[in-house]
């Protein structure tokens, strides 16, 4: 798809994470890691207050906005940093915009975010562009 | 400042970094592409329906975003630690109770679609420990390569882990 310095595009990728959310995905990828589904390991083992989403379920939702906008056959690179936890409650929103265009391929931010505006996942996605 | 502790990073860890893990065999097949498809909201089809994919041009599902096929459990190596990836391997000098993933970046080198099974190698590319708001850290990047059937590489993925 044609793509410009400046595009952007907003989508919700989860409304209200709950635990189901996030025990689909560990079964999906098969992360059973019990941080994210066992409350009482969450609490015991790290001392956290509840079981949080995984990583990759956060850059897995994210990536869902990357192909909605620019389609999976574009994506050539996709990298992000988890820069806080995502938690049951939260609701996430994905925010893209080509930062640069050149050689026929755009380079994106990546930045989604929680109900309160801080930022859960910040990286940066390749995509080729017609 | 606290007392200086001796390093996390140990010679055992040291020795490790760049060490080839034992390839792992990944499935990409067509019931766990919907799972994970459903598991984080796509509702294109081409993740559902062979049809549809075939339409759009591939060889069948696609395997979406952050989805690298599902490995294929051996019994008799399910005891055994690998020794790479961000978690594994030799353990540092002090014990480190808390685990997180720092972040991922995956770049797509051809495309990935059900029936495709692929060769996953992974080794530990660095060892780093720093002092940061979560107190003393040690980060681990690991790097995956990703083969396909045909011997080509298709995804390279690198992981940051976080122990604190």
């Amino acid at each position: 798809m044609a793509l410009k310095v400046g595009d952007k595009h907003e989508q919700v990728v989860i409304e209200t994470v709950n635990r189901t959310h996030i025990v689909k995905y560990a079964g999906a990828s098969g992360d059973f890691n019990p941080l994210h589904h066992d409350e009482g390991a969450a609490q015991k083992m790290a001392g956290y207050p509840s079981v949080f989403a995984h990583g990759m379920l956060s850059m897995g939702l994210t990536g869902r906005a990357l192909t909605d906008w620019l389609g999976v056959t574009a994506l050539k690179k996709y990298g992000v940093r988890f820069t806080k936890q995502v938690w049951p409650g939260d609701t996430l929103t994905a925010q893209l915009e080509v930062t640069k265009v050149e050689d026929g391929l755009a380079t994106i931010k990546v930045v989604t975010v929680n109900q309160n505006g801080e930022s859960v996942v910040e990286g940066e996605a390749v995509a080729a562009v017609s | 400042m606290a007392d200086e502790l001796p390093p996390l990073i140990t010679d055992e860890m040291r020795a490790q970094i760049g060490k080839e893990s034992a390839p792992t065999t990944m499935e990409v097949d067509k019931t766990a592409i919907r799972m994970f498809a459903r598991s984080v909201g796509h509702t294109d089809p081409i993740y559902y329906d062979e049809a549809a994919a075939k339409a759009a041009g591939y060889r069948g599902l696609v395997a979406p975003p952050g989805y690298l096929g599902t490995p294929v459990f051996n019994p008799d190596a399910a005891s055994r630690r690998g020794g790479g990836g961000m978690f594994g391997g030799p353990e540092p000098s002090r014990p480190l109770r808390r685990i997180l993933n720092g972040g991922t970046e995956i770049e797509y080198l051809n495309d990935i679609c059900a029936g495709d099974v692929l060769t996953a190698t992974t080794h530990v590319a660095n060892y780093e420990e720093t002092k940061g708001s979560l107190g003393e850290m040690l980060i681990t990047t690991s790097k995956t390569v990703y083969k396909n059937q045909d011997g080509k590489v298709v995804a390279i993925s690198t992981g940051t882990g976080i122990r604190y």
